[in-house]
């Protein structure tokens, strides 16, 4: 018996995700994160940076809904501003992850040989890297700055991308179209670009989504260490690092608005993912 | 035999991997801008004569493979070097340390064992309200980082209700006061691996259920229960245990975010701390402890897989 | 519970050929059986004995009911589907058992050996445990004595006492259709369903074990339902057959007369579809067209689409089953049973 890994683990072998209400809550979510984003600047009520000491810890109110933080910044402002490095981040890695992780796969499925096992030997290696123990190795080398972390994560995941894409051309080279190609004079790079790249996109471009999720988990965590973002850059896991101090005198809710758009943020990216993947192959059955 | 052969071949893979592995965290050092010995000192300020003392006792002057190797003897020795920050050896850091990591890792991978292969099978065997509802919670556990989980169980839990203590591991009081303390970051480090557990579990005991074999035993008139554990539960186990690398390293990794949320003074809290002040010497032998372990889990799962599964004959598993 | 006993309309009559003062090992009566989603019965009134200690053959296409029939003498049902009619196995009705009694009659009363063994079996449990474990788990015996009677069956079946240690995976198909039939006598049923057994099986594999079931059959006094599409394999094993067409019984009656004077269109046009040994070469004939939708509620008799000898009665009026002149225990649902070729009706 061979397992290979289609996706990361975790919603990997789950097929009936759910449908109707929970993916269309899902997919405004993820759209409505990446307009505020793109309108950051327009949209944001404060500048993020702005210091009101006087102010520090305030309940919300009509002049900043969602409070202000220790330092005296307005919490809604930093996370709309912070939702730009909080996705400009994990798109980095997922960016990467699949052009590199994808193009290596392709490869080593189509052509195997001394790429193939060059990816099988570095996998195993790789896999026994978690992502943010590499983002870690990485920023403390490297010091503060976005990144190393997103390098090192890029590293981390080419290979589950890498796998993925090889699995499927393995498997597409022994439809009987590829054959039938290669018998009327097509090249083999010809039908590989041409027909076995587009035809497996859809999975890897699906699983991507559901990487991006996993990226933000990972990146999120290292700002909430202080390390990668710098400190004074709107970003929602720094938030959440700067607010814990004041959870601890029970002022919650600087630190609690960001964990709880991380939450959605990512179940969102998940299920749009899972919803995605699940189409796809429907529609390849 | 065949089994020891198998065992042997593993274990050199395992220590080729390893050797890669210690590579990669002892040449990340030499990526750094600047020179070793002014990255090895993280800022600090010194002396022309302490950057002396610094290439000395680290052999920077000597040529790289030299000194890898000479580094990596010392590892083998037990011995990975003296941690800059705090002026002492690491291994002597790490094993005042590990006790409290260990029993927060042994809390939380009861919880993931326990609530995930039970989730998993409830959602898997009764279905309906029960299966959508454990879909969406382990939907949500999936999306939540171990750090907010941390953070939200602190602030409604331990401060607002203070039903738990919102900070340190309790270490010096006696076990139940260490197990009281580490309840709560127990919990947020199990989290999204219960969701995750739940979600193999199910599928793959649903993946049973709709066998033939499920159906045969059915008509041989197995009571139900048995035909779950037998028959179900029995033969998904395979696919829940090829997870237990990946939970492993998650729990040891993720001691970072949550020790560091919980104040709580272990392994993970250290590798916090000596990442941010660059005391490298520790971050390297944290990267290399949690490597190793993750492999040596994988290893055990390995050789335990034929046992689980006679279908699979040894080493015919790709990893992962 | 068992309202049986109380009603004698619905004890069982003695099944033809089986012996006298016990009750048949089954007897199914105008089964009727519906699926959600399809507009006629899948069965529709079947009508199927088979006696204590009788071999019969239930042969048809695939699609015409004979899985769903013997699947129904277990209860093995698909979720949704409605039933009317009654099933007795050694004279008790399946359909209104509750669960207790249901196990008995699994484990007790009727086994079933199935298509394809190595996806019946559990691949990751020992042969002795698949042996053993319905009469284990169930306390009809102890370890030991399942153990015993596991490798008397194992030799009967022609397996060595090795075979309790293996897994799956370490037999061939035949062995483990052995290990199949071995399994199905743990409860000395009085009754075996045999669905497809050698469907899954190689030629020479297929001859020796059907040859071993009727060695069984008569060594352990079982009644044994064979379900076949092998109209040469239905010949060679049993007393008695029973052809299906579209959930209803097209033809029934002793496997000699049936084979050599059918009396139903669609028996001839299965036999003509046949290749034999002994049959002339050049003769084999396809049926034209397909089994009726299930999706459409039918008219007249199922197979008059498909029928040479159809006429407009066909259409429109549906044959109930009449037995052939002088030979009572041959019956065919056919209008035009007299004018089949082969059957004078002064035999």
């Amino acid at each position: 018996m061979t397992m290979t890994l289609v996706r990361r683990p975790g919603l990997a072998r789950l097929r009936a995700t759910d449908r109707g209400p929970l993916y269309l809550a899902s997919a405004g979510f993820v759209g409505l994160v990446v307009a505020v984003a793109l309108l950051a600047p327009w949209i944001a009520p404060h500048d993020p940076n702005t210091v009101e000491l006087g102010n520090a810890l305030a309940a919300p109110s009509g002049d900043h809904l969602l409070g202000v933080d220790a330092a005296g910044r307005d919490t809604l402002s930093r996370l709309v501003v912070g939702a730009r490095t909080s996705l400009l981040g994990p798109l980095g890695v997922v960016v990467f992850s699949t052009l590199a992780g994808g193009a290596v796969g392709v490869v080593a499925g189509w052509r195997g040989g001394w790429l193939d096992s060059l990816l099988s030997r570095t996998t195993e290696l790789t896999l026994a890297f978690p992502g943010l123990l590499l983002a870690i190795l990485f920023t403390s080398v490297y010091g503060e700055g976005l990144l190393a972390p997103v390098v090192a994560l890029s590293i981390a995941y080419l290979p589950y991308v890498a796998r993925l894409a090889r699995s499927l051309v393995l498997a597409e080279r022994e439809r009987p179209y590829v054959a039938a190609y290669r018998v009327q004079g097509h090249s083999g790079t010809d039908v590989c670009l041409r027909h076995v790249v587009p035809n497996i996109a859809p999975v890897v471009l699906a699983q991507c989504t559901v990487n991006f999720g996993y990226a933000l988990i990972d990146l999120a965590g290292l700002s909430f260490l202080g390390l990668g973002v710098p400190a004074l850059t709107p970003d929602w896991g720094r938030m959440v690092f700067d607010g814990k101090s004041a959870i601890q005198s029970g002022y919650p809710l600087s630190a609690i608005v960001p964990c709880l758009v991380i939450i959605l943020t990512v179940v969102a990216f998940n299920v749009v993912g899972e919803h995605w993947a699940d189409k796809v192959a429907g529609r390849n059955r | 035999m065949n089994f020891v052969r198998f065992a042997v071949r593993r274990l050199l893979e395992m220590a080729a991997t390893l050797l890669g592995a210690s590579f990669v965290v002892f040449g990340a050092m030499y990526l750094a801008p600047g020179n070793p010995a002014s990255f090895l000192l993280g800022g600090r300020s010194a002396s022309p004569a302490a950057l002396a003392a610094i290439d000395r006792q680290y052999h920077l002057n000597d040529p790289f493979i030299e000194q890898y190797a000479r580094w990596l003897g010392n590892i083998l020795h037990g011995d990975f070097g003296r941690s800059i920050e705090y002026r002492t050896d690491v291994s002597h850091l790490l094993s005042s340390r590990l006790p409290t990591t260990l029993l927060l890792v042994g809390m939380a991978l009861v919880v993931v064992v326990l609530l995930g292969l039970a989730l998993g099978w409830a959602g898997a065997v009764r279905g309906g309200a029960t299966d959508s509802a454990i879909l969406v919670g382990t939907t949500f556990a999936i999306g939540t980082p171990a750090f907010v989980a941390a953070i939200l169980l602190q602030g409604f839990l331990a401060v607002e209700l203070g039903w738990f203590p919102s900070s340190g591991s309790g270490s010096g009081d006696g076990i139940a006061a260490m197990l009281w303390h580490l309840t709560l970051p127990a919990i947020a480090l199990a989290l999204y691996l219960v969701g995750m557990l739940a979600r193999v579990t199910r599928s793959a005991m649903l993946e049973q259920l709709t066998s033939e074999h499920v159906a045969v035993a059915r008509s041989r008139g197995i009571p139900e229960r048995h035909v779950i554990s037998r028959h179900v539960f029995r033969n998904a186990l395979g696919a829940v245990l090829t997870t237990a690398g990946l939970i492993v390293s998650s729990l040891l990794v993720c001691t970072v975010l949550v020790e560091t949320a919980f104040s709580v003074g272990g392994v993970g809290q250290l590798l916090e701390l000596s990442s941010t002040t660059k005391d490298f010497p520790v971050v390297q032998a944290i990267s290399l402890i949690i490597v190793a372990l993750f492999m040596t889990v994988n290893l055990i799962i390995d050789l335990l897989l034929p046992v689980v599964d006679p279908r699979i004959t040894l080493g015919t598993r790709a990893t992962g | 519970m068992n309202t049986t006993e109380q009603h004698p309309a619905d004890t069982p009559r003695p099944a033809p050929g089986g012996r006298p003062n016990t009750p048949a090992a089954l007897d199914i009566r105008n089964l009727r059986m519906r699926l959600p989603h399809t507009a006629r019965p899948v069965l529709d009134g079947v009508d199927l004995t088979v006696g204590a200690g009788e071999t019969v053959a239930l042969v048809g296409e695939s699609g015409s009911g004979k899985t769903l029939t013997s699947r129904t003498v277990l209860r093995l049902l698909p979720a949704g589907t409605t039933t009317e009619g009654t099933v007795h196995v050694a004279g008790d009705d399946v359909l209104t058992m509750n669960a207790r009694q249901l196990r008995h009659l699994r484990t007790r009363t009727a086994a079933m050996i199935f298509q394809d063994p190595r996806a019946a079996i559990n691949p990751l449990r020992r042969i002795g445990d698949f042996l053993t474990e319905s009469v284990r788990l169930n306390k009809i015996m102890t370890p030991a004595a399942a153990q015993a009677r596991a490798g008397e069956l194992l030799e009967a079946v022609g397996l060595t006492t090795e075979v309790p240690r293996r897994y799956p995976g370490q037999l061939s198909g035949g062995m483990l259709q052995r290990v199949m039939i071995a399994a199905a006598l743990m409860g000395d049923p009085t009754l075996l369903l045999a669905d497809e057994p050698t469907t899954a099986l190689d030629v020479t594999t297929q001859a020796e074990v059907v040859a071993l079931l009727g060695d069984l059959r008569a060594r352990f006094g079982t009644g044994l339902l064979f379900v076949t599409h092998d109209l040469g394999l239905a010949a060679a094993i049993s007393d008695r057959v029973y052809v299906m067409y579209a959930g209803r019984i097209a033809e029934t009656g002793p496997a000699a007369s049936v084979f050599a004077r059918p009396r139903h269109p669609y028996t001839k046009a299965l036999l003509d579809s046949t290749p034999g040994l002994d049959a002339p070469p050049g003769r084999l004939v396809a049926i034209d067209g397909q089994p009726p939708d299930l999706r459409r509620e039918p008219t007249g008799c199922p197979f008059a689409p498909r029928c040479a000898h159809a006429t407009e009665l066909c259409t429109t009026e549906t044959p109930r089953s009449m037995p052939a002149r002088g030979e009572p225990a041959h019956t065919a649902a056919c209008h035009h049973s007299d004018r089949l070729e082969g059957t004078p009706g002064d035999a």
